[in-house]
């Protein structure tokens, strides 16, 4: 079964369309790349996948089920994770409250949330990760305190949280010097090679290249190649979308 | 670690809320003047709105102006249908009318943006105030209502403003006690977050409506209560007492106290209740201050008074205050 | 008696929609709600009684002098104290400081002032005229027409104005208008500007009608909510609409219901709109 399939997927905001049309599908256990130049709609993509804008047309399919404009918090629960570019924590929560939050609203039902209060299969859960993520000892530190690489990894834990079987990172390495982005990518690695599907938006070339094993390229809300991180860098297409075409 | 952490955590809890519970019993033990167990009794009151609205504005990031409309029907439903069921059947009644009124309310308001809420929260206070004017027959109109009977057990009455106030530091204890436990659950993790950044939080599958619903039924629900015990305090009420301007008079309570920390709607309703009274010289001129001194914390202060406490403590022992509820 | 309830609707409600005006204007360049509306109109109305009836300042004059007062305690002074301070940190303090502000302002004037009610003369003698067989009041028809002559005066400087139509490019679209150069700062000054302007000419008109006491600010202040919400934060038609509305439902419902829920009446359409047009009667709605 597919992980992700996308028909058709348009975007319009006012007369201005960010996506025309995007066919895509990615499988189970793919570590995908979405790739392009600036204002080529890859977050637009992610947003109308996840729920947070609605799709002005086209369809989306998770695990053969479709999602379509489904609600955020709806498709979340369903299992699908994302990141941001803009980091989106919260920052007056200490990390390991960030993480507990990640999880809790995948469990069980809204009134039993009143009620629990021994929550140690979850903080358990959540300092594995946090191991894992090598910031464990940042646990009760205030979200806002931590450095900005430290926060891209804790986004990347919470998201890790629910188990997704889909997760969306929207730019995972930008703005994160250089050992934490070996760092970020050795997480990735290991994550994908756990079994969860990954596709990655990336600016940075290097990353994409040696992470993913398939890559789509967007230009003005357009697919205009797919394949390999060898066929894509050998596209003249990419190549003139990233650079500017001779005339 | 997490271990001994929460059994360490737990007796402190413990302990404070026996204190607390010793402390709000105390005027009854101490003060002899009716005026002075009236004034606890009333502080008491205010706290439990308070608290309320503070569950709606500073964990769930809602603005109600409704919080005089419910007191309204709680006291009213305590007063018209006391004589007939039991003090003791309409306490919880008042709460739970309340509670679905706020539901109902709620519903169709919360998927609107921010200050929708406040406006139709406004609206339903005023229409609150005039049926409570014009509708005569049910409600005594603007005469009001008489001789509100305090309750009794038997032959046990708690008519006497030490008794009475027995009554209502038990309710005010329970309440707290209710809405602490609550905060500290999975749902006052989910307010936070919602408070932090609604849109993360959606996105980590907080349901946003159901968690602000819940909150304005809830601080609905503790406003009706409130309106419960204070038509006995009172003995007498009319409609002018649910006016619009008492609503204005909590948030300023919740926000002069501190937004979002739970003792802060605490701090407000005891300023707001006794300061007055502390300062008798100065009557005339506490609500100018008052509201002055809300715009100053406002401005200067927006974590409220609780602020000054928590800079207290921080001298005191050289640590950061921990904070009641998440 | 319907031309003559239509007619005083209409004066009723180009009070409100003046208010309701200028209010919108402050949301939509700041996103703020001000919940002491009502007494940005309080303010210039006693302003208006010291200068004539306690300095004997000639009547034009008291009325001009507590306009350029007002616009720059209500419009300067109030940007630059409260407003910025404030406006960073979001909607809610912003909106329990303005209602914080509405006490002050109340409880100072019963006590600095006085709580009692005073008079003030309005413009025009209130004569009754008559045409085509029903009786009007002059004043009425001198509120609509000096209502309808400030509101365009402002919508026409907002329009055609350089600093009014940077306005209107910060209300519909911040983020571009401040990459295009404009200062929203100095925009949102302007709103509060002419906010105060407009409450202040609603203050000469509401004045002989009201009374002018320490809480008329009340009624006033939340006739204009109901017309921002029930026409359109959003759009300044949505205000003249709404305060328009509002009035007639207000004296059509006194007329022809009951008196005792006039109120109420207007209270049903506003949360009929909020359950079925959020952004309301001529609102668009927001991305």
């Amino acid at each position: 079964m597919r992980a992700l399939e996308v028909d058709g997927l348009r975007k319009c905001f006012g007369g201005f369309a960010a996506l025309r049309g995007v066919d895509l599908h990615v499988d189970e256990g793919e570590l995908f790349g979405v790739i392009g130049p600036n204002g080529s709609g890859k977050t637009t993509f992610f947003n109308c996948v996840t729920g947070t804008l609605k799709c002005s047309a086209g369809k989306v399919a998770f695990k053969g089920r479709e999602i379509t404009n489904a609600a955020p918090d709806a498709i979340y629960r369903m299992g699908i994770g994302r990141t941001f570019q803009l980091i989106e924590l919260f920052p007056g929560m200490t990390v390991l409250e960030n993480m507990l939050l990640a999880l809790q609203e995948r469990q069980g039902s809204m009134l039993g949330r009143l009620f629990r209060i021994r929550e140690e299969t979850n903080e358990r859960q959540a300092l594995e990760l946090l191991e894992f993520l090598r910031i464990a000892h940042l646990q009760d530190e205030l979200a806002r305190n931590l450095s900005y690489g430290e926060q891209k990894l804790l986004d990347f834990g919470m998201v890790m949280m629910s188990n997704p079987g889909l997760i969306l990172l929207d730019e995972p390495t930008c703005g994160v010097e250089i050992q934490m982005r070996q760092q970020m990518m050795h997480h990735i690695k290991e994550l994908n090679k756990q079994g969860t599907t990954i596709i990655v938006i990336e600016h940075n070339m290097d990353v994409v290249m040696n992470l993913c094993t398939r890559i789509v390229v967007l230009d003005t809300g357009e697919k205009i190649a797919e394949g390999s991180p060898q066929e894509i860098q050998n596209n003249q297409k990419v190549i003139d979308a990233y650079f500017g075409a001779e005339e | 670690m997490a271990q001994a952490n929460h059994a360490m955590k737990l007796r402190s809890v413990l302990i404070g809320w026996a204190l607390a519970l010793l402390l709000l019993l105390l005027p009854v033990f101490v003060f002899k003047s009716q005026y002075l167990l009236y004034i606890s009794s009333l502080t008491c009151i205010y706290m439990i709105v308070a608290c309320g609205l503070n569950i709606v504005l500073g964990y769930a990031g809602q603005i109600s102006l409704a919080q005089a409309g419910f007191l309204g029907i709680g006291a009213y439903v305590c007063a018209l249908l006391g004589p007939t069921l039991s003090f003791w059947v309409v306490l919880p009644l008042a709460g739970l009318v309340c509670f679905v009124i706020g539901l109902g309310l709620g519903f169709p308001s919360l998927r609107v943006k921010t200050h929708f809420l406040a406006m139709v929260t406004l609206g339903f206070t005023v229409i609150v105030y005039l049926i409570l004017v014009n509708e005569e027959n049910w409600t005594g109109g603007p005469f009001g209502v008489f001789n509100i009977p305090r309750p009794k057990i038997g032959s046990l009455s708690f008519s006497s403003p030490a008794n009475y106030h027995i009554i209502v530091a038990l309710v005010t204890f329970i309440l707290l006690l209710l809405a602490f436990w609550g905060l500290n659950s999975q749902w006052g993790r989910a307010f936070k977050a919602i408070r932090e950044n609604e849109a993360r939080a959606e996105m980590l599958g907080v349901n946003l409506r159901n968690y602000k619903l819940m909150a304005f039924a809830i601080g609905s629900a503790f406003a009706g209560v409130g309106g419960a015990l204070i038509a006995p305090l009172f003995g007498y009420i009319d409609p002018t007492m649910f006016a619009l301007g008492f609503s204005f008079q909590f948030l300023l309570m919740v926000v002069v106290g501190g937004v979002g920390r739970f003792e802060g709607p605490l701090l407000g309703a005891m300023i707001v209740a006794i300061l007055p009274e502390m300062l008798r010289v100065t009557e005339k001129y506490f609500p100018v201050i008052f509201a002055l001194a809300a715009i100053l914390i406002m401005v200067f202060m927006p974590k409220g008074s609780v602020s000054a406490v928590d800079w207290a403590y921080k001298k005191i022992t050289g640590k950061e205050e921990p904070h009641l509820t998440k | 008696m319907l031309p003559e309830l239509l007619i005083k609707g209409l004066s009723l409600g180009a009070i409100y929609a003046m208010i309701a005006m200028g209010f919108c204007l402050l949301w939509q360049t700041s996103r703020l709600v001000n919940f002491a509306e009502g007494e940005f109109v309080t303010i210039p109305a006693f302003l208006m009684v010291m200068f004539y009836s306690v300095l004997a300042v000639p009547y034009p004059l008291a009325i001009l002098f507590a306009i350029l007062v007002a616009a720059l305690l209500l419009g300067v002074v109030m940007k630059k104290t409260l407003v910025d301070a404030l406006i960073t940190r979001g909607n809610t303090p912003f909106v329990v400081t303005t209602i914080a502000l509405g006490f002050f302002v109340k409880d100072f004037l019963t006590v600095f002032a006085t709580p009692e009610a005073m008079n003030f003369p309005s413009m025009v003698r209130q004569t009754p005229l008559h045409f085509a067989g029903a009786a009007f009041s002059s004043l009425d028809l001198w509120n609509i027409v000096i209502a309808a002559v400030v509101i365009l005066g402002v919508g026409f400087f907002i329009r055609k104005s350089k600093p009014g139509k940077a306005l209107q490019a910060v209300a519909q679209n911040r983020e571009a208008a401040v990459i295009m150069g404009i200062d929203a700062q100095k925009m949102i000054l302007l709103a509060f500007s002419i906010n105060a302007v407009l409450a202040a000419f609603s203050a000469s008109l509401a004045a002989p009608i009201y009374m002018v006491k320490y809480d008329m600010g009340n009624e006033l202040g939340l006739k204009a909510f109901y017309a921002a919400i029930i026409g359109g934060f959003n759009q300044v038609r949505g205000a003249l609409l709404g305060g328009l509305l509002v009035g007639l439902i207000e004296i059509l419902t006194a007329a022809y219901i009951s008196t005792k829920y006039k109120s109420g009446f207007v209270l049903l359409v506003l949360i009929a709109v909020i359950l079925f047009k959020p952004e309301g009667l001529l609102g668009t709605k927001e991305q």
